[in-house]
């Protein structure tokens, strides 16, 4: 690998304006594949998958998965696209051993959506709006492993190994329009835009789109301009960029790297490139075959999709609420900052709050322990919040016996540590655990009682007025109880029996 | 003037992993242009009244439900694979012109 010059992200920007485009490929979450009723379900031993359709055997027939269809119109109807009223499957030559029938079907001039938008929050609440050019229908490869290289890598192997189950996993193909404008924030525009992607799929249920697994891909194809010129610059295409960080470290790498390039007076390769998490760099891939060089043409053994209008209407009005529009409500429901709530969105939290609401607790409490100790909690063991132990309903119940005055916040994180270890729901790790708040007054009185006969020093003070000074007798109440009591009302009793107004 | 030239024919060789000696892609140049010549005259015939066509039925929106059926076995599947290696397809190497 050699090494790439960059220059500063400053210095880039100084003189160079970055054009975006990103296609964002999408598995769907069907149960059978796009053309054949072969299964989709994950895990399967290798190559148990797959028919003489999907395997391109001779004299076998596609037929196109209804869900596959109205997948690709939802999708396309929640970007803002036009649904063609028309349009045709193409197949696209390439021989490589991904693709048993030597030929890919997509959509070629036909997609089923374009000429659409997504608006996109930044992390200081402005909204970017990137133009759609199209979604399309196709088909996932097969999968490869490569052997008797050193690395598993494709360079160096002796041969490879294919497994045909994904093959045919239907996928929607999402291009945007050239993002221009962006400037300084194309890096962050493009993982935004991504991020609002995926929770728009989820939202419509077409694909839980886990960028992790594999369901979500993105492919980012930057270049750059002389600030103040109009004429695009030669793009390069990284390929299969599989998390938000890496989108935004990848677009910010081909900044830094095509600015050394232009600056030194060299030129960008049209090719693809390959993103390496380790260090956030991108190598050269192969040179870009020329779109001719694949050959489309419309696919002789599918008819074509015409979706009828009607049928358009009645998935439009089905459509739920789009995220955004979600997150903005419930952001002044529950009368948090847009930048609070960009930080709930990105800590994956806005779901577990709403639940924990729905399930009866204040919006308060209920964003006070999904970010503050469960989100710590996450980050300690490198999870989801959504995946920690714990439910919204318990959190809910956690939320209740505190405000009941039940348990005091201390007592409330063990109950929690509690839950999420196994022990029970929040009443049960109480019961067992013995922690509820003192709130016997006798036991409390007795406490402050000895506590002033314990520090008559500090007690003079707050007789002589430092009502500060109650803080140090409440310390050694809550010690005495062992952290069991209501600090608010040990308070109240300490400075009662000294006879100083709270 | 031609309808495919020697060199279309040999980048088109090339995109199809065929590996064409010099007499053949002669061979091929002239029978290639022979066909697309005689394909070539259905454009002649055909004027602005007659659409292109890509499927002879007038059908559109055949699809089926998303019901799984049975795949093939995983021994089905290979049995007609020149070569496999833990139950899948083995190809030889992918990328030697690189
Ligand atoms: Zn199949």
């Amino acid at each position: 690998m050699t090494v790439t010059d960059l220059v500063s992200y400053e210095d880039a920007l100084a003189t160079y304006d970055p054009v975006m485009g990103l296609e964002v490929h999408v598995e769907l979450g069907t149960k059978t594949k796009m053309f054949c009723g072969c299964s989709t379900e994950l895990g399967a031993e290798s190559n148990s998958q797959t028919c003489p359709t999907c395997l391109g055997l001779p004299g076998a027939l596609p037929v196109v998965n209804a869900t596959g269809v109205e997948s690709a119109v939802k999708i396309g109807l929640a970007l803002h696209c036009e649904i063609a009223e028309w349009c045709r499957f193409a197949r696209k030559n390439y021989f490589y051993p991904d693709m048993p029938k030597n030929f890919q079907t997509s959509q070629y001039d036909e997609p089923i959506a374009f000429d659409g938008y997504l608006d996109v929050q930044l992390e200081d609440g402005e909204i970017f709006r990137v133009e759609i050019e199209r979604a399309h229908m196709e088909e996932d490869t097969g999968k490869s492993t490569h052997v008797g290289g050193a690395t598993g890598r494709i360079h160096g192997a002796s041969h490879s190994l294919l497994d045909y189950n994904r093959a045919g996993i239907p996928l929607i193909e999402i291009v945007t329009k050239p993002i221009e404008g962006a400037g300084e924030r194309a890096p962050e525009v493009a993982k935004a835009y991504v991020a609002e992607l995926r929770e728009l799929i989820k939202a419509l249920g077409v694909s839980e789109a886990r960028m992790e697994q594999g369901q979500m891909r993105c492919d980012v194809n930057l270049s750059l301009r002389p600030n103040g010129t109009a004429k695009f610059g030669t793009r390069s295409e990284t390929k299969n960029v599989n998390s938000l960080r890496s989108v935004e470290r990848a677009a910010r790498f081909e900044i830094q790297r095509h600015a050394a390039v232009l600056s030194s007076g060299g030129t960008i390769v049209q090719e693809t490139r390959h993103f390496h998490e380790d260090d956030g760099s991108t190598t050269s891939g192969r040179v870009k075959e020329e779109a001719e060089d694949y050959r489309y043409f419309p696919e002789p053994d599918l008819v074509p999709v015409a979706p009828s209008r009607e049928w358009v209407e009645e998935l439009r009005a089905g459509l739920p609420e789009l995220p955004r529009v979600r997150r903005n409500r419930l952001r002044e429901e529950w009368g948090v900052s847009e930048h609070d709530m960009q930080s709930i969105l990105n800590a994956g939290a806005v779901d577990p709050i709403a639940a924990t609401i729905e399930a009866g607790a204040d919006a308060a409490s209920a964003r006070k322990w999904w970010m503050g100790e469960l989100s710590r909690r996450a980050n300690e063991d490198g999870t989801d919040l959504a995946a920690l132990p714990i439910t919204p309903a318990q959190v809910a119940r956690v939320a209740e016996l505190v405000t009941a005055g039940e348990l005091n916040d201390k007592l409330a994180r063990q109950v929690i540590e509690g839950v999420l270890n196994g022990e029970g729901d929040p009443d049960a790790v109480v019961e067992k655990r013995g922690l509820k708040v003192v709130s016997d007054e006798g036991a409390l009185t007795a406490a402050v009682d000895e506590a002033i006969a314990g520090n008559q020093a500090i007690a003079d003070k707050i007789r002589g007025g430092k009502v500060a000074a109650a803080g140090a007798l409440v310390g050694a109440v809550m010690k005495a109880t062992r952290g069991q009591a209501d600090a608010a009302r040990v308070k109240e009793l300490i400075l009662a029996k000294l006879g100083v107004e709270g | 003037m031609p309808g495919i030239t020697r060199e279309e024919v040999a980048h088109l060789a090339r995109l199809a992993r065929l590996e064409l000696k010099d007499e053949e892609l002669d061979h091929f140049a002239g029978q290639l242009d022979d066909i697309i010549g005689a394909v070539a005259r259905v454009s002649e015939v055909a004027d602005q009244d007659v659409p292109p066509t890509s499927h002879p039925l007038p059908l559109t929106n055949v699809m089926r439900a998303d019901e799984v059926r049975p795949s093939l076995s995983p021994e089905q599947a290979l049995s007609g694979a020149p070569a496999q290696e833990q139950q899948k397809f083995k190809v030889p190497q992918i990328l030697g012109e690189d």
